[in-house]
C-alpha cells in the first residue's frame, strides 16, 4: 500500500452523501490511484450503499434493491474506502476542517466533498404529515408505499412532472385507482409544450389514470384516524383518497452546507465555480446539491458525474471544468415514451418550429431549427425512436430535411437516419459523454464484438440506457465495416437463423427439411442427414406455418416424424430410465371430479407414478412406449387430450379461482384461461409457451412469471409479457392495459405470431424480448400500433392454427401404421422392455436404473435432452 | 460395417438383417423403419440393438444402450451427419454415437458395439 510508505502525509478525504453522483466521485478517485494515497471515508445517510436511483421505479417491476445496487461488490474493500452506512453528517467545522457525524464520530479531512443530492418538496398544505402521506426519492419510501397501498383502493400523486408521472405509474401498477393532481395547464411542464403536454395527457387518460391540470392541492384531509381520506382542490372540489405521494420538484439539500458558513444560491444549492470548488477552497460540491458556475442547480444524473469528475480531477491538478450540461432526457413514463433535447422550447431567437402531430394515436413530435438549418432541440411524446440520433445531430445540419425526421416510418419516404451519419464528435450517450468515435475505438481498438464488452468498456448505455439502441447499431456496423464475420448460423448445417428460416418456409412454402436442407442448407451440407439441431428446429417452423403453407398439421405425418425430438416423436416425455411420462392437457387446471377419477383409475390400473406438476396439472410417469397408446385410449375416452408436456408448444394456462368465488375477483379468471388454453393449444414454438390468468392484482396465478400472462382488472385485463421462471427469472413486462376479452385474444395472437416468427431456436420470449432490436417498445409498436402493418398477417397465421388444431393422441390412435411404432421391440411386439423396472418407494414407484459402467463426463450436457 | 443397397433391387418384403457371429438375423421388413430415425431389436441372448436407415436409404445398426444413463434408448434418437460421419444423438443427454463404428464422438474413451447389417 502506498499509505505504508508515506504514513505521514497520508491525506483524508470525507465524502458527504453515497448516492449516485457520490458514488461515481469514488470511482473517479480509484480510477485516478488516488484512493491508494488517500484515506478516503464516507458517510452515507441511508442504510444502504449507493443504488440506482434513476431506475428507482424497476423496483415495483421487480428489481430488487440488491439488483439496484451501484457498487460492485469488494468495491470498498479493494480501494480501502471507509463506508458508514446509516450515518449522516451533522456538521461542519471549515476553520478546523472536521466533520461530525450524527453517531458523535467527527472526522478531520483534507479536502471534504458533499454530494448530498436533493429532497422532495413538499408543499406547506395542511394535512401534509398525515398518516399515508409519501415522497418519492428513496428506497425506503417505495417500501412504505408498497405496504401502505395494501390497505388502500385510490391513490393521488401530487406533481404531474416527470416523477410525478413515474410515481403514478407506479401506484397504478400496485393496484390504486391513480389521480395525478397537477397545478400547471399541462403534465410535464418543464420538458413539453402544450402539444406535447396534450399527447400525453390523451395516452395517459386511455390507461385509465385520471388527471386533473390547472388546480392546486389546498389540503390533505384525514379521518379520525389520523389517515388521509382525501384531497381539497383550489377548484372547490374534493378528492377521496386513501394515499397521497407528494412529487412537487427537489430542492438542494444545502443546510448542512448553509450551517457551515459557505455561500449558498438565492433559491438554494450550493455555490460552486467550474472546478466545483465552493466559498472554502477545501470544500467540494457535486451533484443535485450543486449551484453550477452557470447559475443552475442540475436534477439529472450526467451533469453530477460531470461534476465528479470533474472535482477528482481538481483533486489531482488536471485541468478540467464544469460548465453546464446538456438537459436531454429520454423516459419511458407509463408506458409511453417522452424525449426532449436541447432548446427543447425554442428559447433562441428566431428559431422555427417543425411539428407533427397525431392526437389519435397519442404521438407528438417538435424539432426546433435555426433558419440556417441547424437543429437545436426538440420534443418527442408517443414515438422516440429517433432521440438517440437526432439529440447527436443538436447542433450541425441534418443530411435529410427536417420534415422527413419527424413523419412516422410508413408515411410517405420514411427515412431511417441511421447514426452511420453521425460525426465521430457526436455524444451517443450523454449519461457518460461518450461519443460515436469512443465506442468506434472500443471495437477496433479494444476488439470489443458485443455491446456488454463495448459497455463495460466505454461505460456508454450504463446509465439512463436510452442510448442502447444507437449503440448496438453503431457496434455492428463497425464490426462489418472490419469484415468481422459473425457467424450466425443455426448450426452446421443452416447458414441461416432460425428466423430467416422461417422466412423462407414460409414464402417458398417449403413443406419438406431435406428439400430445405438441400436447397438452402451450407453447400457441404446439402445432401446429408443434416443434424440433431436444425431437424427439430425446422420440423417446429414447419408444424407452426402447416395450415398456412399446406403441410400436414400432424408432427408424425411422413418426414415430419423424422424430424421430432424423441419426445415429440413419442408424444410424451422421457424419463431417465427409458420409460415415458403422460401429462393430460386440464385446460386453466379446471376438473371435474369424474375426470380425476379417471385419471386415478389409469395410474393405478398401469401402475404409474402420480404427481400434481408445477404447471397445475397432472403427471403420470414410468409408462413403457408399448404402453402409451392404450393409456391415451383410456384418456381420450375420458375427454382428455395431449397437454403438450413434450412439445416445443404452449404448455399450460394457470388460473386463480377468480371473480366466481374468490371475494377479491373482478373477472372469471378460469374462464378466460381455458379459452386462452384452448385457443393456443398445439401451437408449436421456438421454445414452450406457458400462460396465467389471475383475477385480480394479487395475482395468484402468477402471470408475471409467464411467456404471456394476464391480469384481471375492473375494466378488463392487463396483459403481460416475457415473463419467465425457470434458471434466469424475469417479470414480465405490462404490453397493454385494460383490454376487452377481444382486444386481449387479437393482442395474444399477434404477439404469439410475431415471437414464433422471429425467434431464435429455443429462445423463451424472455430472452427474445431483449434481445429483439427495440425490446418491448419495437415489439409494442408492431403488435399494437402495426408499425410493419403485418397484423392482419399475423391474425390470419393464428387464425389457420386454432383452425386447424387435431389432437395429437387421438390422432395417432386412430392411425394402425402409426401405432406400430410404440413397441419396444420391432421384431417382438408384445415383449415388453424387460430393463424398464421399478421399486416401490413411498406407497408408489420410481425407476431401477441398471448399473452404470461409464458415469456422464460432460456435466454441461445434462438438462439440454428436452431444449 | 454397411452395405448400401441399390434402391431398384428393393421390393416391399426386403428384410433388415443383422449378424450375429457367424448368422444372419432377420430383424423386420424395411419399410418398418423410417428414413432418419431407428428402432430396437431384442436380439437372441437378450441383448438389444438399435436398427436406423438414413436419408438415402442405407441402414446401421448399433447397440441400444446409452453407456452414459444405462437406458436402452438409442433407437429413439436423431440421426444427421458431422463431418460426414452419419450418427445417432441419444436422446437423453445427447452424446452423438457414429453409426458406422459404434463411437462416440463426443468422448473417445466411450464408443458401443457396432454391427453388420444388410438388406435381403
Ligand atoms: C413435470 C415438471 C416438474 C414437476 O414434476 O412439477 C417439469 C419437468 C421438466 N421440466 Fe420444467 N417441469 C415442470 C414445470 C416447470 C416450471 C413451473 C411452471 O411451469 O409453472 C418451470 C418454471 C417456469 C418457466 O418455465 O418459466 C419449469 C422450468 C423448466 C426449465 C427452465 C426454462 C427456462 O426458461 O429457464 C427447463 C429447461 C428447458 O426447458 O430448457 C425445464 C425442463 C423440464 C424437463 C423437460 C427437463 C428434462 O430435460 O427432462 C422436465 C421434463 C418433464 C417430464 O418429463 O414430464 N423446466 N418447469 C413440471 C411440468 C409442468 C406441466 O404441467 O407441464
Ligand atoms: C424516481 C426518480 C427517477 C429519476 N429519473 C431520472 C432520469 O431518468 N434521468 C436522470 O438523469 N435523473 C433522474 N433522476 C434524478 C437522479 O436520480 C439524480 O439526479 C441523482 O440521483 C443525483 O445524484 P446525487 O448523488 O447528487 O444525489 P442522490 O442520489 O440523491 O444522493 C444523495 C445522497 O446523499 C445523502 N445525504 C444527504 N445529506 C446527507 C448527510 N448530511 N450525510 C450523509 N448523507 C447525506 C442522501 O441520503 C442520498 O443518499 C430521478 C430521480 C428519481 C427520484
Ligand atoms: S388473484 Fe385475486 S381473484 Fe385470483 S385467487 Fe388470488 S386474490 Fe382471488
Ligand atoms: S445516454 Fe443514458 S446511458 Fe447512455
Amino acid at each position: 500500500m502506498a499509505a505504508m510508505s508515506t504514513p505521514a502525509i497520508t491525506p483524508t478525504i470525507v465524502v458527504v452523501g453515497h448516492g449516485m453522483v457520490g458514488q461515481r466521485f469514488l470511482e473517479a478517485l480509484a480510477d485516478r490511484g488516488v484512493t491508494d494515497r488517500a484515506r478516503v471515508v464516507v458517510l452515507c445517510e441511508e442504510p444502504r450503499p449507493a443504488y440506482d436511483r434513476v431506475r428507482l421505479t424497476s423496483y415495483f417491476s421487480g428489481n430488487t434493491p440488491e439488483d439496484l445496487s451501484m457498487v460492485e461488490a469488494g468495491f470498498m474493500e479493494k480501494h480501502g474506502i471507509e463506508l458508514h452506512l446509516g450515518d449522516p453528517a451533522e456538521s461542519v467545522d471549515t476553520a478546523a476542517r472536521t466533520v461530525t457525524a450524527r453517531s458523535g464520530l467527527t472526522l478531520s479531512y483534507d479536502t471534504l466533498v458533499l454530494a448530498t443530492g436533493s429532497y422532495p418538496f413538499v408543499p406547506p398544505v395542511p394535512g401534509k404529515d398525515a398518516e399515508g402521506c409519501f415522497v418519492y426519492r428513496t428506497i425506503e419510501d417505495l417500501l412504505a408505499i408498497e405496504e401502505y397501498a395494501k390497505t388502500a383502493r385510490v391513490g393521488a400523486v401530487v406533481g404531474g412532472g416527470l416523477l410525478g408521472l413515474e410515481a403514478a405509474g407506479a401506484l397504478k401498477g400496485l393496484g390504486l385507482e391513480t389521480h395525478i393532481v397537477e397545478f400547471a395547464p399541462r403534465l410535464m411542464p418543464v420538458q413539453v409544450d402544450e402539444g406535447g403536454g396534450a399527447a400525453l395527457l390523451r395516452t395517459i387518460e386511455n390507461m385509465g389514470l385520471t388527471v386533473h391540470t390547472g388546480v392546486g392541492t389546498q389540503e390533505v384531509t384525514a379521518g379520525e384516524n389520523g389517515a388521509v381520506n382525501g384531497m381539497a382542490l383550489s377548484d372547490g372540489s374534493v378528492l377521496p383518497t386513501d394515499l397521497v405521494v407528494f412529487s412537487a420538484g427537489v430542492r438542494p439539500r444545502d443546510q448542512l452546507a448553509r450551517d457551515a458558513g459557505l455561500a449558498v444560491g438565492e433559491r438554494g444549492g450550493i455555490v460552486v465555480d467550474e472546478q466545483c470548488r465552493t466559498s472554502d477552497p477545501a470544500v467540494f460540491a457535486i451533484g443535485e446539491c450543486a449551484l453550477a458556475s452557470d447559475g443552475r442547480v442540475y436534477g439529472l444524473v450526467a451533469p453530477g458525474y460531470e461534476m465528479a469528475e470533474t472535482a477528482a480531477a481538481a483533486l489531482e491538478g488536471e485541468v478540467s471544468s464544469f460548465t453546464g450540461a446538456d438537459t436531454s432526457t429520454k423516459l419511458k413514463l407509463l408506458g409511453v415514451d417522452v424525449a426532449s433535447f436541447g432548446d427543447a422550447h425554442g428559447a433562441a431567437d428566431g428559431c422555427l418550429d417543425v411539428v407533427y402531430s397525431d392526437s389519435r394515436a397519442g404521438v407528438y413530435k417538435k424539432l426546433v431549427i435555426d433558419p440556417e438549418g441547424t437543429l437545436l432541440g426538440g420534443i418527442l411524446v408517443g414515438d422516440a425512436e429517433a432521440y438517440g440520433t437526432l439529440r447527436a445531430f443538436t447542433g450541425s445540419v441534418p443530411p435529410v430535411s427536417p420534415e422527413q425526421l419527424v413523419l412516422p416510418a410508413g408515411s410517405g419516404a420514411p427515412v431511417a437516419l441511421g447514426p452511420a451519419a453521425l460525426p465521430d464528435d457526436a455524444v451517443v450517450c450523454s449519461c457518460h459523454n461518450v461519443t460515436k468515435g469512443t465506442i468506434r475505438g472500443a471495437v477496433t481498438e479494444h476488439s470489443c464484438t458485443t455491446v456488454p464488452e463495448v459497455k463495460k468498456c466505454t461505460k456508454a448505455g450504463t446509465g439512463c440506457g436510452s442510448c442502447v439502441k444507437v449503440l448496438g447499431q453503431l457496434v455492428n456496423a463497425e464490426l462489418e465495416a472490419a469484415g468481422v464475420e459473425v457467424d450466425k448460423g443455426l448450426c452446421g448445417c443452416f447458414a441461416q437463423t432460425r428466423q430467416e428460416l422461417y422466412e423462407i418456409v414460409r414464402v417458398l412454402r417449403i413443406t419438406s427439411y431435406q428439400e430445405l436442407l438441400d436447397g438452402h442448407g451450407r453447400e457441404a451440407a446439402r445432401g446429408t442427414n443434416g443434424c440433431e439441431v436444425c431437424k427439430p428446429t425446422v420440423g417446429s417452423i414447419i408444424a407452426s406455418l402447416a395450415p398456412t403453407i399446406g403441410a400436414s398439421g400432424y408432427v408424425l405425418e411422413g418426414e415430419q416424424a423424422a424430424l421430432q425430438d424423441t419426445n415429440d416423436h413419442f408424444l410424451a416425455n422421457l424419463q431417465k430410465n427409458g420409460s415415458y411420462s403422460i401429462v393430460p392437457r386440464i385446460p386453466g387446471g379446471e376438473i371435474t371430479p369424474e375426470k380425476l377419477i379417471v385419471i386415478g383409475e389409469v395410474a393405478r390400473d398401469f401402475g404409474l407414478y402420480t404427481k400434481i406438476t408445477g404447471g397445475q396439472r397432472i403427471d403420470l410417469f414410468g409408462a413403457r412406449v408399448d404402453q402409451l397408446p392404450q393409456i391415451w385410449g383410456r384418456l381420450v375416452d375420458a375427454g382428455f387430450e395431449s397437454g403438450h408436456a413434450y412439445g416445443k408448444a404452449l404448455r399450460t394456462v394457470k388460473s386463480c379461482v377468480g371473480q366466481t368465488w374468490c371475494r377479491y375477483g373482478v373477472q372469471d379468471s378460469v374462464r378466460m384461461a381455458i379459452d386462452l388454453e384452448l385457443r393456443y393449444r398445439g401451437l408449436r414454438s421456438p421454445h414452450k409457451l406457458k400462460s396465467a390468468v389471475s383475477g385480480c392484482q394479487r395475482e395468484c396465478a402468477e402471470a408475471q412469471s409467464k411467456d404471456f400472462g394476464v391480469i384481471a382488472t375492473a375494466n378488463g385485463w392487463n396483459l403481460y409479457v416475457g415473463g419467465n421462471g425457470g434458471a434466469t427469472p424475469r417479470h414480465a413486462d405490462l404490453l397493454a392495459q385494460d383490454l376487452s376479452d377481444a382486444e386481449l385474444v387479437r393482442l395474444i395472437d399477434r404477439f404469439l405470431m410475431f415471437y414464433i416468427r422471429t425467434a431464435d431456436r429455443l429462445e423463451r420470449t424472455s430472452t427474445w424480448l431483449e434481445r429483439i432490436e427495440g425490446g418491448l417498445d419495437h415489439v409494442r409498436d408492431v403488435v399494437v400500433h402495426d408499425s410493419l402493418g403485418i397484423c392482419s398477417e399475423l391474425e390470419s397465421l393464428m387464425a389457420d392454427h386454432v383452425a386447424g388444431y387435431r389432437d395429437e393422441w387421438a390422432e395417432t390412435l386412430n392411425d394402425p401404421e402409426r401405432l406400430l411404432r410404440f413397441v419396444s421391440f420391432v421384431n417382438a411386439p408384445d415383449v415388453p422392455d424387460p430393463t424398464v423396472k421399478f421399486v416401490p418407494e413411498r406407497d408408489q414407484v420410481k425407476p431401477d436404473l441398471p448399473l452404470l459402467s461409464i458415469r456422464p463426463l460432460d456435466e454441461a450436457l445434462e438438462g439440454t435432452a428436452a431444449r | 460395417m454397411t452395405i448400401a443397397p441399390e434402391k431398384t433391387q428393393l421390393s416391399t418384403d426386403t428384410q433388415i438383417q443383422l449378424r450375429i457371429g457367424d448368422e444372419w438375423l432377420a430383424v423386420c421388413p424395411l419399410s418398418r423403419l423410417t428414413p432418419g430415425r431407428g428402432v430396437a431389436a431384442l436380439l437372441p441372448d437378450g441383448r438389444q440393438a438399435g436398427l436406423f436407415l438414413d436419408r438415402d436409404g442405407v441402414p446401421y445398426a448399433i447397440d441400444n444402450r446409452d453407456p452414459f444413463t444405462g437406458a436402452q434408448v438409442l433407437a429413439r434418437g436423431l440421426i444427421g451427419t458431422a463431418a460426414g460421419r452419419p450418427f445417432v444423438a441419444s436422446p437423453l443427454l445427447k452424446q452423438r454415437f457414429d453409426l458406422e463404428t459404434g463411437r462416440c464422438l463426443d468422448d473417445e474413451t466411450v464408443s458401443v458395439t457396432a454391427y453388420e447389417v444388410r438388406l435381403h
